[in-house]
């Protein structure tokens, strides 16, 4: 009969072994990503592509880079969304941040939301 | 080897229910004998065993433990000492519910750090004594009364005591179980160890088993 | 064997052995345990790694992006626009761009269409992305139709597929000539959707931008580093449902983990008293507490650890698949790369395993400062 502080403490080192693997080993895993990193950048840059293809209901949230805050973010940047992806992505930061920290001050950019 | 120097003890001090339950104590244990107190419920015996085996501190007064003051020390010394030297067998048994016989023996010793292979095989040798042997696996709730008792026993002796300290240990005991303890009383006293007791039973305090009888009234001391 | 340690290994069967006592309970608490924080866990792993993903692969998109807006709309760029930027010193590519999305009642699926240089794409030809073709069935030489906005069929040859890799970029891309996009939504000739700017000096982005605007006062440039910016805040803990999943969770887990904890029962009250009665001290006690939240809480959290990092990396985050698709059909397959950010994990460490093991702690300590002669009273 094996002590049960026997197998707690194996069961936690064991555990504890796998956490500490993914980080030795997380170097060489990231870099078995590092092609199609590269190859994904060259896509982006060859085809002028400005964001993620992760939600695509939406104009806003296909691309949220090139929303403006009107028609994208509906009534308040803050506000629920119809679409469920809408309360997963945050306005971009360009459109909410302080308009003096701006460099375009213009077209239709409020500072606070109308 | 154990001294009592005008004991005093209060419950609740300096509260509106206040309560002296010992008025002064002097007495002196002699070691390798059987100390019975006897007295109504009430009558501070209880009070007065947990003075004794550093359960709680007196209010005033001295306790000599092989000639060593013990009432002032600090409360990890304190513990040290009753580990080391007392073995309890309570009324209630106070066994741990939900564990086995053998898990319950062994508790006390876990604090001392002995290895486990050790503590197994001396709880062996208790039950063995105690023949309890084919009970050391059984939960403790799943035990008879007597049966309990003597896991309660198995569990003083654990540490290998000087000194044992049972509250009223035939209490919830019949006639026959009660002779089974006196006989186990014996062979403590063959083993050269003191025992303090509690009880108002006669089967115990007039039994041959014990060698000094002290009767207690009001927190006081009656008589010898 | 050293007496601390054997002392230590006594109090920690002596607490599994308690813990053993009310199994179903403790094991349901341990999985709940597990559940949070392989939930918490997910996010972060999934959501960093994708922060970083964004981060590198769109250093590739263009330097500025040049919109117009009308009345608070995006609008197209009339004819004559590209010509003014022309004059702007410091710009070194600028591209006109022909992009706009179309809604597939085949699939109720948004895609998006893009044009692109006759060399790349002939007319009558397109490239498609993997998502869109593994669920409209397509692989190259087959051919599709689609029906423009005005009605009209058009039938289109597929020429390639891009690359399975790259869906997390191009999961609903259509691409095609620039005659066929123009011909397609009927767009006018000489308007674009937008114009992409190359700036060779990334110093002189801001300065380009502020000449944009001066010149064209009713455009508005987008930046760079506002495109890598907006997927540096996604799940954001502060995003809507994920706030509201995550708060109900925890606080659940809260109650749960105060309930056990903080619900010192008289039983347990009384096993202290006797354990400091036989010869265990206040110290004791509380180590051996110390060690049933030590040996919960690390469980939980490295089993909800290790989980996570195999569903987020090995199973690419199927758990959060439907709240990610929203109202969506076409959903890139993508395998993120898998770092881990050390602090990260040491703030989820912080976060799960201390407040559990102090709420076991606090009543433990009240309990086990009593008079061990509680249990002769």
């Amino acid at each position: 009969m094996s002590r049960p502080s026997t197998v707690a403490l194996v069961i936690i080192g064991l555990l504890a072994c796998a956490v500490l693997g993914i980080f030795a080993f997380s170097g060489p895993l990231t870099a078995a990503h590092q092609p199609r990193l590269d190859a994904n950048r060259e896509l982006v840059a060859r085809f002028g592509l400005t964001d993620l293809a992760l939600f695509t209901e939406a104009r806003y949230t296909r691309h949220p880079s090139q929303a403006d805050l009107h028609s994208a973010l509906q009534d308040h940047p803050g506000a629920f969304d119809h679409f469920p992806s809408g309360s997963l992505l945050s306005p971009p930061a360009h459109l909410t941040r302080d308009r003096t920290d701006s460099h375009e001050p213009v077209a239709g950019k409020t500072a606070s939301p109308d | 080897m154990i001294e009592l120097l005008d004991i005093k003890k209060a419950f609740n001090q300096n509260r509106p229910n206040e309560y002296w339950a010992l008025h002064g104590i002097d007495l002196a244990v002699e070691a390798g004998k059987v100390t019975a107190f006897r007295g109504p419920s009430g009558s501070g015996k209880t009070t007065l065993l947990t003075i004794v085996g550093c359960l709680s501190r007196p209010t005033s007064g001295r306790v000599r433990f092989k000639g060593e003051d013990i009432s002032a020390l600090p409360e990890r010394f304190l513990t040290d000492i009753r580990r080391q030297s007392f073995g309890f067998v309570f009324q209630q048994f106070n066994l741990i519910k939900g564990l086995s016989a053998l898990e319950n023996v062994i508790l006390p010793a876990f604090p001392t750090g002995r290895p486990r292979a050790e503590l197994v095989a001396r709880a062996g040798e208790l039950f063995e004594r105690l023949q309890l042997t084919h009970r050391a696996q059984a939960k403790v709730e799943w035990l008879s009364g007597g049966e309990q008792q003597r896991v309660a026993i198995a569990r003083a002796l654990i540490n290998d005591p000087e000194v044992i300290i049972a509250d009223e240990p035939t209490a919830n005991l019949d006639t026959a179980l009660s002779m089974e303890f006196m006989a186990i009383l014996e062979g403590f006293t063959a083993a050269g160890k003191t025992v303090l007791l509690t009880s108002h039973d006669p089967l115990v305090v007039e039994s041959s088993a014990v060698h000094r009888v002290v009767g207690m009234r009001d927190g006081r001391l009656i008589g010898d | 064997m050293n007496p601390w340690l054997e002392k230590q290994r006594h109090l920690i069967d002596f607490t599994l052995a308690s813990l053993a006592r009310r199994k179903t309970r403790n094991i349901g608490l341990l999985v709940a345990y597990t559940l949070l924080v392989f939930v918490l866990a997910s996010l972060t792993l999934f959501s960093n790694a994708l922060r970083s993903e964004a981060k590198y692969v769109l250093a590739g998109s263009p330097e500025v992006i040049l919109q117009r807006m009308v009345a608070g709309r995006h609008d197209l760029i009339p004819p004559g626009y590209l010509e003014q930027i022309g004059r702007i010193r410091g710009v070194q590519k600028k591209e006109g761009r022909l992009w706009g999305y179309y809604y597939d009642p085949v699939l109720n699926a948004n895609y998006t269409f893009m044009a692109r240089p006759a060399s790349e794409v002939a007319d009558g030809m397109i490239m498609v992305g993997e998502a869109l073709a593994r669920e409209r069935g397509l692989a190259k030489n087959n051919t599709i139709s689609f029906r423009s906005y005005s009605g009209k069929l058009f039938t289109f040859e597929v020429a390639a597929v891009l690359s399975p890799d790259s869906e997390l970029l191009s999961a609903d891309l259509v691409l095609l000539s620039e005659d066929d996009f123009r011909r397609f939504f009927e767009y006018p000739e000489g308007h674009y959707t937008d114009i992409a700017l190359s700036v060779a000096n990334p110093q002189e982005v801001r300065n380009v931008a502020a000449k944009l605007t001066a010149a064209l006062p009713d455009s508005r440039p987008i930046l760079r580093e506002e495109v890598q910016r907006t997927y540096q805040s996604v799940f954001d803990w502060r995003e809507g449902i994920l706030l509201t999943v995550l708060a109900g969770a925890i606080l659940a887990f809260a109650i749960l983990a105060w309930e056990k904890a903080a619900g010192l029962s008289a039983e347990e009250k009384r096993e202290i008293g006797i354990l400091k009665a036989i010869g265990w001290e206040t110290g004791d006690v509380i180590r051996m507490k110390i060690w049933e939240g030590l040996l919960i809480s690390l469980t939980a959290f490295l089993g909800g650890f290790l989980a996570a990092y195999v569903h987020v990396f090995h199973f690419g985050a199927a758990v959060f698949e439907p709240v990610l698709k929203g109202w969506s059909v076409l959903y890139p397959k993508f395998a993120l790369v898998p770092a881990v950010d050390g602090l990260q994990v040491a703030t989820l460490f912080f976060f799960t395993v201390f407040p559990y093991t102090a709420a076991i702690l606090v009543p433990i300590w009240r309990a086990a400062i009593t008079d061990p002669d509680a249990v002769m009273r």
